[in-house]
Formats: C-alpha cells, structure tokens, sequence
C-alpha cells in the first residue's frame, strides 16, 4: 500500500493542508479557516466512525452522543470555572490538556457502557439500540436546566488553554486540531493492519467464521466500539473550544447521520475516504447555499438540501466507493 | 476401543417445530478414530454438527469432549480445546486473499489479537505456517487471490485449511468434499487419509467412495435417527441401511 506514488501523494496533501492558513489569508479569506478546522475535527469524527462501520461492520446509529459527551465536558468544566462553582466537588477547568484528557476518557466509558449493551444485538436492532441510546443522551442534556437545557452552554471563557499555543488565534488552533488529525490517521494505518484491525475486519465478513475459529466477537467490537467512542470524544472536545459552545445538537441523531454521510460520500471502509466525506460535506453545507444565491435560485438557498440529498443518493448509487473509490478508479488502482 | 472416547454425544434431542432433527443420538469416538455420519439430505447431519460445535444447543442430551461436559460451553471456546469444525456451506473470509484466511486462523490459535500496532499482513509467524497449511490442501498457487474470486472446489479447499490451521484434536468435516472436482477429492482423501490416527475426525460426507475409504465405522442417520452403527462391511451389509439408505441409490444405479 505504501508505494512511491501514495507517498508523493501523502505528502502533498499534508504538505495542502499546513498551508491552507497562509493560502486562505493571501486570498483574504481568512474566516475560511474556522471551516478547515471544523473538517479536521470532522473528519476525526467520521474517521471515529468508519473504524467500527466500515471496518468492523457496526452500524452505529448513535455516534453523536461521543462526540456531544467529549464537548460537554469541556463545555462543563468551564462553565464552573466562570461560574466559579465546583462539580461534586472538583474545581472546573479550563485546561486543554485535563480537559480533553478526561473528554477522551469519560467518552470512552460512556462507550464502553452503552457498546457493551448495544453488542448483544445485531443487525436492524443494534442500529435501533445505538440511535436509542444516543438520544437518551441527547434528552439527558437537554433536561440539564444548569448547563443550558436546550440552548446548552456558552464557553465565556473562550477557548481552553494550553501552555505555548494561543488556542484563541484560529491559524494556531487550525493546527492543534490538523495535528490530532494527522496523528490519528497514522494510528488508524497501523490499527487497520495489525493483528486487531485484521480481526475487525474479518468481523465484519463473517462473524459466524469468526466464532468457529474460537474468536470471542464481542470483545473485539467492543474494543473498536470504545476507541471509537474515545475519538469523538475527543472530536467533540475540538468543536467545543472551536464554537466555544456546546448545544444537545451535538449529540443529536441528525449529527450522527451527518457523521455517516460523510464516511459514506468520502468512501467507508477506506483510510482517508471519511475526512474527504467530511471536507465534501461541509464546503457543500457552507457554499451551497451561497452558490445558489450567486446563480439566481435563491429559492434553494434556504432549501439548499433539496439539492444536497439527491447529490448524497447519486454518490451512494452511482460512486459505490464514495469519492475516494471514484478517484481511485479513476486512476487505475484496484485496491482501497 | 476400549479407550475413553475422545467425543461422546449422549441422548442429543433437537426439534425444529414438530420436526425431531436430533432424535436420541448417541455416538461416541475413539481417539484417532474416523468416524463418518452418513444419512440422506435433511437427516440432520448438519444439526448434529451445529451442536457439537456449540452453534446449537441441544435440548436435551449431553456432548463431552476429552472428557469434560461441553453441553453448554460457548462456541467460541471450543476451538482453545481442540474441537474444530468446517462448513458444508463455505464460510470464509471473501475480501481476504487465500493466505489471508488462514492466516486469520493461525493468529486466533496462537493467542489473543489485542495488538495494535505490528502489521499483521507482514508477520511471517502467521504467513509460514499460513503458507504451509495452503500447501497441505494444494492451494499454495493461488494464495494471493481474494477468496470470492476462488473457484467453488478451493474454497472448499481453503475451508479445510482453515480447520487444519487451528491444530484440532477433533476435526468435524460437514461435507468436506461437496462441489470439489475428482482431482480435489482425491487429493483430500489422501490428505485426511495421512491425518488419519493423529487427528480423530467425525466427518459427515455424502461421497461413499470418500466414506468407505476412510472411515473406521460409520453411523447412519435418517430422520434424526441412528439406525445403526457400526464397522463399514457392518454398514454396507445391513438391511436397513440399504433399504433406508444405499438402497435407494442401487434403485438410481438400476
Ligand atoms: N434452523 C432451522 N430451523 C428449522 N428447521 C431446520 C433448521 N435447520 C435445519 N432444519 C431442518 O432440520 C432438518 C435437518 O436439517 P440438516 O441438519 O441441515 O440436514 P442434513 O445436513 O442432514 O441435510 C431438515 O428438515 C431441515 O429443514
Ligand atoms: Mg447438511
């Protein structure tokens, strides 16, 4: 898979993407970069995802409620800082590094709880399981009058903070997150080819091969489960202190099915496909509508996903390997 | 056979509905003993496979293997104690290549996969021994195809390589040698024929030529029922066998 032509490719695209701040400012399209952050973090998000539904074939209806879970605790702990309240007795924090940190760890035990009981199902009931348990959570949030209820809360500290970086300027913060992409995609390279990803993704051709050769399913997916969960956590921690708010909507089940269509439209079950989703995804979402005003439709600007939808059904139909599979058609490689 | 036997099914009863798919079946095996489980389509051959392996559980009766009760033991552990069975519907892992199955298979008999990192595709302590176990049943050329684009006699072959590579005590075979063509059953005739004594094998198999050339004794099941057991001359020779069993096929031949 490492051939020369994919490290060229490799490096240009990193070599793309720290340049997008200095690109987007010469241009004067500074704002721009709030929305290459947001593919960074989304794109962690999705690639959460794809771990457990492209590879281990887990159709995840809930994933929202990971990366909501991740946000809300940062948006918690900061909340007490400016309210300077505690929380069963603990000071808030405003610390990056703590508060992702347990971000990623309490995202993980939620999943942790909820994989464990959803993995007794399969099929139609485990999406069913997931997506209920999600908007629990979701209902959870919403019934907190303390953090907002549905209106959620408001960062009034800003951004957390982080010794030597200034998370508040977005070209530095466009990097931490750029940063947890990049290192993810190396972690998910080496997961997806170790022993475990093998046994993931044997998984999920053929679960019942899987038991008669003595493999304990559960256990795997619930691993994958968790370290997907603790990836959205951390995804959902970024878009905190990138929104510097936190709302029920993240953990919505509308937010997961945006995380599925991106992993979908980028190419499931590929290693880069779902930051692509993502980056699709959101440039679609942000100049839609803009380009539907510029061209004289400004009847679709407010309706711009009528559009979007067949746009989605026609890749899922006519790109089976979302944009990736596409682009790798196009080029004459015939592996994923 | 007076040694303690290596499988014992004792009573096994299974009913789908009104159907008895199991009906009182007793068998035991004596290790390195071949034993064949002959009997008519819908006898309940696959059944009684899916309970000795744990992919059913019996209604009643018990299975014991070396010795410990394994009625209820998830099907997932029993491979650990050298039970090891294959699919008459193949079962295996279509998006990886040949060797990939049964490297698959080598990694879950050598331990947990709970490592994150090595890459697993360049491990040569799953690829040799993968490799080896391709050779055995004589798919080594092809073993960079992904198994969905295998002809339907390799997957076969691929199936049993599978099982080899777990290192049974006891293999238990549904049909090994359906859809394979003459060269491949003969090859895995010969190749069960040289495991034959170290490794004890129920095989359920509807090819007599296979059965009567390997197997110690061969139990008949028609309608969930063992109507009888015994050495393969035994077999061959009794009445209600032919009538039941063989004789319909002398009515095809005649
Ligand atoms: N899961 C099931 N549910 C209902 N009936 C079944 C099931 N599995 C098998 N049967 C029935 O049990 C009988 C035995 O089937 P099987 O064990 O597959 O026979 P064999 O392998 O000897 O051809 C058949 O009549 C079959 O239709
Ligand atoms: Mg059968």
């Amino acid at each position: 898979m490492v051939n020369k032509r994919n490290l060229v490719f490799v490096t240009a695209a990193v070599l793309a993407a720290i340049l997008v701040p200095q690109v987007l400012t010469m241009l004067g399209e500074e704002y721009l970069i709030g929305t290459a952050s947001r593919i960074a973090i989304y794109g962690l998000a999705a690639m959460s995802l794809n771990l457990i539904l492209g590879y281990g074939g887990m159709v995840s209806f809930g994933h929202a409620a990971y990366f909501g879970v991740g946000a809300y605790v940062v948006g918690i702990l900061s909340f007490h800082v400016f309210d300077g309240s505690s929380i069963m007795g603990f000071q808030g924090t405003d610390a990056a590094v703590l508060s992702w940190l347990l971000a990623i760890v309490i995202s993980a035990l939620v999943a942790f709880v909820l994989g464990a009981l959803s993995l007794r199902t399969s099929g139609v009931y485990f999406i069913m399981i997931t997506l209920a348990f999600a908007q629990m959570l979701y209902f959870l949030f919403v019934s907190m009058e303390r953090y907002g209820g549905d209106d959620g809360v408001i960062m009034y500290n800003g951004r957390n903070s982080l010794p030597m970086v200034d998370l508040s300027d977005d070209t530095s913060f466009y990097y931490v997150c750029l940063t947890f992409l990049l290192a993810f995609l190396l972690l998910f390279v080496l997961l997806v080819r170790s022993r475990f990803g093998k046994v993931l993704q044997a998984c999920r051709q053929n679960e019942t091969r899987m038991r008669a050769l003595g493999c304990n399913v559960r256990r795997y997916k619930l691993a994958a489960f968790v370290i997907a969960g603790a990836v959205a956590g951390l995804a959902g921690a970024l878009n905190a202190n990138h929104a510097e708010y936190v709302s029920p909507d993240y953990l919505h089940w509308t937010k997961s099915g945006d995380l599925m269509i991106m992993v979908i439209l980028g190419g499931i079950g590929t290693i880069i496909g779902p930051v692509i989703g993502a980056a699709a995804f959101l440039l679609l979402e942000d100049f839609l509508p803009l380009l539907f005003d510029a061209t004289g439709f400004p009847t679709f600007k407010e309706h711009w996903r009528i559009v979007f939808g067949p746009l989605l059904i026609l890749v899922v139909l006519f790109a089976r390997g979302g944009l990736v599979g596409t682009f790798s058609a196009m080029r004459g490689d015939h592996e994923r | 056979m007076s040694a303690e036997p290596l499988l014992r099914i004792d009573g096994l009863y299974k009913s789908f509905g009104a159907l008895a798919a199991s009906n009182d079946v007793c068998i035991d095996i004596a290790p390195g003993e071949i034993h064949a489980v002959i009997g008519p389509n819908g006898a309940g051959k696959t059944t009684l496979v899916a309970q000795i392996c744990g992919q059913l559980q019996p209604d009643a009766g018990t299975v014991h293997f070396d010795g410990r009760d394994i009625t209820l033991l998830q099907q997932d552990k029993r491979p650990a104690l050298g039970l090891v069975r294959s699919f008459q519907i193949t079962s295996i892992f279509p998006d990886f290549t040949a060797l990939e199955n049964v490297a698959m298979a080598v990694q879950l008999n050598a331990g947990h996969s709970f490592h994150f990192f090595a890459d697993a595709g360049r491990d040569t302590s799953l690829n040799e021994p993968a490799m080896g176990y391709l050779k055995t049943v004589g798919l080594q050329a092809s073993a960079g195809t992904p198994a969905f684009a295998l002809a339907h006699g390799q997957q076969r072959q691929l199936e049993l390589a599978m099982a080899l590579a777990l290192k049974p005590k006891m293999l238990v075979l549904d049909e090994p040698m359906a859809g394979m063509g003459p060269d491949e059953t003969a090859h895995v005739i010969s190749l069960l024929n040289e495991l034959k004594g170290s490794v004890t094998m129920l095989l359920v198999e509807h090819d007599m030529d296979a059965v009567f050339a390997l197997a110690d004794r061969i139990s008949v099941l028609v309608y969930g029922k063992i109507i009888a057991t015994g050495l393969p001359e035994e077999i061959r020779n009794n009445a209600a066998v032919r009538e039941a069993y063989l004789g319909s096929e002398d009515d095809a031949d005649a």
